[in-house]
């Protein structure tokens, strides 16, 4: 329909290192298996010593660029949603707005929500678009996340980003959109600190399951949609267990979950997660067929969005590498190489 | 400090550094980098802007194993003299570990990434490197 | 033309002088070329001192005045010349118009450098003001990684191997070891070459002439000055060129051969009647091995392409039939940047007096000194001769 807002472009981008499960449990004297079964996740990415949350952003907004074909200019709006902004002050914003060549008629500020920035910032595009305030907006979700040596996090916390522009004429248009929002401290990092703390089992039920589970239906409900009216399903993956006993809970069908579990062969990338996962989603999604995502970002909150893809996905979808371009192409490293990449050495 | 970390200096190189941005010749229509006013073939003053695309190949490369400040933690770390498609050369980093693959000849692309740091309090500056195509 | 000579010759003992500073080194060559000479400090007319970055290496700038106030020839013009390594080259170029052109008749040329003030890493990194500072040194390149992208460019196209350039380490080396005035007066072997840690693929430590202390100086005069000194023979300029080229290495026309250079002697040579093969001993700007490989070609010694072969077989050495660096080159007595255009100079002068004991060239008539500055975006060459 004419007046369609919706996804315009997408792009993901993933580093090329991995480190596999095996290799962390070595180091520490875990069992791998309890990690590879219990978290379903294989491998983590991780980023070169020269990568950061804004050069993630930059390889991620040129990709949904390339797919949205519009002249970059004409974006009135960038917002990045993460957890490793490399300034606590100065925007990752206006460097990826200056590399991508957005021009100066920009609305832009940096956002965090821990794992669900990235599609808080979706909402702010979404929102000042549908105002008529500007013709499209950039949100992208990136992070360069540091997991603490020894911990259970420290298999999952990866790197990767996705940038989304919204607009008219899409490839996918967004129905709907609704957040579900309480004060609930499952995992937090203080000012200073180099790595968060967590509530171990706290952050299953009271926080990952009820945010997602109530977003997810609230959109449901709003939209008057049920399970059988989605062909996919993405939800924020701090895990491969996390997402698959959400969508059991709710009465999703694996293989309506399965394209999206990038985790598996990437980690964690914390506001990029849901992110990455629905680009891997829209490289194979046919016209017709209805998308529903919901992220989390502990603290806590979910953000859950209806995309339907149009016929116009056919025309760009080829134009930028795909999410499994950047999956397949990995290099494994070692434990050593992974410390001194991530800098964890105090030199 | 080091010349290497002015603001100044770096905010007026943005639009080269982060986007190969060059000149071209209005006159003999050479294409070159970084901008320059006055022509390096033809020698007139009547240049324009200009993004290069960034891809090339390899002329010469080297392995620097042995950093200048400010770029320890990189080493070891390929540097190269890239011919741009444009025609014009550059020398560059290749990221990306694929170090046994680069040879005089092979093609690359350009990524974003950081260049360097000001210590831990000063500015990061960004700017392009290339990987293999 | 008029005709202007060097009469008198200065050096330090080139090192890692912890106890003397940048003033201390330059007056010590002042003074050291006044003696030799045998001249009055009075009777010199102006001072041109080459340094590439005592602004940097010790926070000094206006070292013109700096020298001239320390070797108490206050109030003569001082100039200071900057060409990165080819800085006092470019002195003694200078030093030399000034007397052809009229102005003065005994003038002194000097260069110094004082870089160990600082740590190796900071030294490297103020080195690199010699290059690209926006687009070479930005990038980490160092001056070995420069000179690694011209070396396996030559090696690529040429053939040139990893023991050729091995060879010439050990070739200065071994002039070197007789030289009181060098860094390290040491033989060395091939195998100590090629075991030495990699600095930028492919140069090794022991291709890369050092980071040192040092300074020289030399007295030149007008052939009418020149008379009255007799201490020594005079030996005479006979042709001076100079040649300017990019900046960056990546946008040189050629990276197999240094085109700066090939401009600078084809006017030396123009200028003194001569050719490659009226040379009898040449100083050349080791700076990393393939640099001597690169000169020898472009000086015309050899074919373009034939230097490894040309020093393999041993033809440079100093009973071979083209001497070069022989009294040790840059790898063996060091190499203070500013300092070596003129350290070549004396070095010259002292080999076509006959003086050099168990270094002498033997018969040595005509020498050429080739000073070259950063990655070849400067060459400067001086022919010189004796007349006995």
């Amino acid at each position: 329909m004419s007046g369609d807002i919706g996804i315009v472009g997408y792009g993901a981008y993933v580093p090329r290192y991995r480190i596999a499960v095996e290799e962390i449990a070595k180091i520490w004297g875990t069992n791998p298996e309890n990690y590879k079964k219990g978290l379903m996740v294989e491998e983590k990415s991780v980023p070169d010593n020269d990568e950061d949350t804004v050069t993630i952003s930059v390889e991620a907004g040129r990709n949904a660029l390339l797919r949205a074909g519009i002249d970059p200019k004409k974006i009135g709006a960038l917002y990045i949603g993460s957890e490793s902004h490399p300034y606590v002050v100065k925007p990752s914003g206006t460097v990826v707005a200056e590399a991508l060549g957005l021009g100066t008629s920009l609305m832009l500020a940096d956002m965090e929500f821990a794992c669900k920035a990235g599609t808080a910032a979706m909402q702010c595009c979404y929102g000042l678009i549908k105002a008529g305030e500007i013709a499209y907006g950039m949100a992208i979700g990136a992070d360069t996340a540091q997991g603490k040596p020894g911990d259970a996090l420290e298999y999952t916390a990866a790197a990767g980003g996705a940038a989304y522009i919204l607009g008219k004429e899409p490839v996918a248009i967004l129905e709907g959109t609704c957040s579900f929002t309480t004060d609930t401290s499952d995992f937090w990092r203080r000012d200073k600190q180099d790595y968060p703390m967590h509530g171990a089992r706290f952050t299953g039920k009271p926080a990952y399951f009820r945010h997602v589970i109530s977003a997810t239906k609230n959109l449901m409900d709003k939209l008057s949609l049920g399970v059988k009216d989605f062909d996919h399903f993405v939800f924020h993956m701090p895990n491969g267990k996390f997402p698959t006993a959400a969508a059991k809970s709710l009465g999703v069908p694996m293989e309506k979950l399965e394209p999206s579990l990038v985790v598996r062969r990437m980690g964690n990338c914390y506001s990029g997660s849901s992110l990455v996962g629905l680009a891997a989603v829209l490289d194979m999604a046919q016209p017709g067929q209805r998308i529903l995502i919901t992220s989390y970002g502990s603290g806590a909150g979910s953000d859950s969005f209806s995309f339907k893809v149009t016929d116009r996905m056919l025309k760009v979808r080829d134009s930028a590498p795909k999410t499994e371009h950047y999956l397949k192409n990995k290099k494994n490293i070692d434990y050593g190489t992974y410390v001194k990449l991530r800098g964890k050495l105090r030199m | 400090m080091t010349y290497k970390s002015s603001v100044p200096m770096f905010w007026r190189l943005q639009g080269s550094k982060y986007r190969l941005g060059g000149s071209r010749c209005n006159d003999c229509g050479s294409i070159f980098f970084p901008p320059r006013d006055v022509c390096p073939n033809c020698r007139k003053r009547s240049t324009e802007e200009h993004e290069l695309k960034g891809t090339g190949e390899i002329v010469s490369y080297t392995i620097i194993r042995s950093a200048p400040e400010g770029f320890d933690k990189y080493v070891p770390y390929v540097v190269a003299i890239i011919k741009l498609d444009e025609g014009t050369n550059i020398s560059g980093q290749i990221v990306g570990n694929d170090t046994e693959k680069i040879k005089t000849g092979a093609r690359v692309r350009p990524v974003f990434r950081r260049m360097f740091e000001d210590g831990s309090a000063g500015l990061i500056q960004y700017g392009v490197k290339w990987v293999l195509d | 033309m008029k005709r202007v000579a060097v009469i008198g010759i200065g050096q330090t003992k080139f090192d890692e002088h912890w106890s003397k500073s940048l003033r201390d080194l330059s007056t010590e060559a002042g003074s050291l070329a006044v003696h030799d000479a045998g001249v009055n400090p009075k009777e010199i007319k102006a001072l041109f001192i080459g340094n590439m970055s005592a602004g940097r290496f010790v926070s000094q700038e206006h070292l013109s005045s700096l020298a001239a106030d320390q070797s108490g020839l206050l109030p003569i013009p001082a100039t200071r010349c900057e060409a990165a390594c080819a800085s006092s080259a470019l002195a003694f170029r200078q030093a030399y118009m000034s007397i052809l052109s009229g102005q003065h008749d005994i003038v002194v040329a000097a260069g110094a450098e004082k870089m160990t003030d600082m740590r190796g890493e900071s030294a490297s990194a103020a080195l690199m003001a010699a290059a690209d500072q926006e687009w070479e040194s930005a990038m980490g390149l160092t001056f070995v990684g420069l000179y690694a992208l011209l070396t396996q460019a030559h090696m690529q196209r040429f053939g040139t191997t990893r023991e050729q350039l091995a060879l010439v380490s050990v070739n200065n080396h071994r002039n070197g070891a007789l030289n009181e005035k060098a860094q390290f007066p040491f033989e060395i072997t091939i195998e100590q070459v090629l075991k030495s840690p990699m600095i930028a693929d492919p140069l090794r430590l022991l291709d890369c002439s050092p980071i040192t202390d040092g300074a020289a100086a030399v007295i030149l005069a007008s052939e009418e000055a020149a008379k009255k000194f007799d201490n020594h023979n005079p030996i005479w300029i006979e042709g001076s060129g100079q040649a300017s080229d990019s900046l960056a290495l990546h946008d040189r026309q050629s990276l197999t051969e240094m085109l700066a250079t090939k401009a600078a002697v084809k006017t030396a040579y123009e200028q003194a009647g001569m050719g490659p093969k009226s040379i009898d001993i040449a100083e050349v700007h080791d700076c990393f091995s393939i640099n001597e490989i690169l000169a020898i070609e472009d000086l015309g010694f050899c074919r373009k392409g034939e230097g490894g072969s040309f020093v393999e077989q041993g033809r440079i050495a100093r009973n071979g039939e083209m001497p070069v660096n022989t009294t040790g080159g840059l790898k063996s007595i060091g190499h203070p940047v500013g300092a070596t255009g003129v350290r070549q100079i004396a070095d010259l002068v002292k080999q076509l007096r006959g003086d050099y004991g168990s270094l002498q060239v033997r018969g040595a008539r005509t020498g050429l000194a080739l000073n070259v500055g950063g990655s070849g975006a400067t060459a400067v060459v001086h022919i010189l001769r004796s007349d006995g």
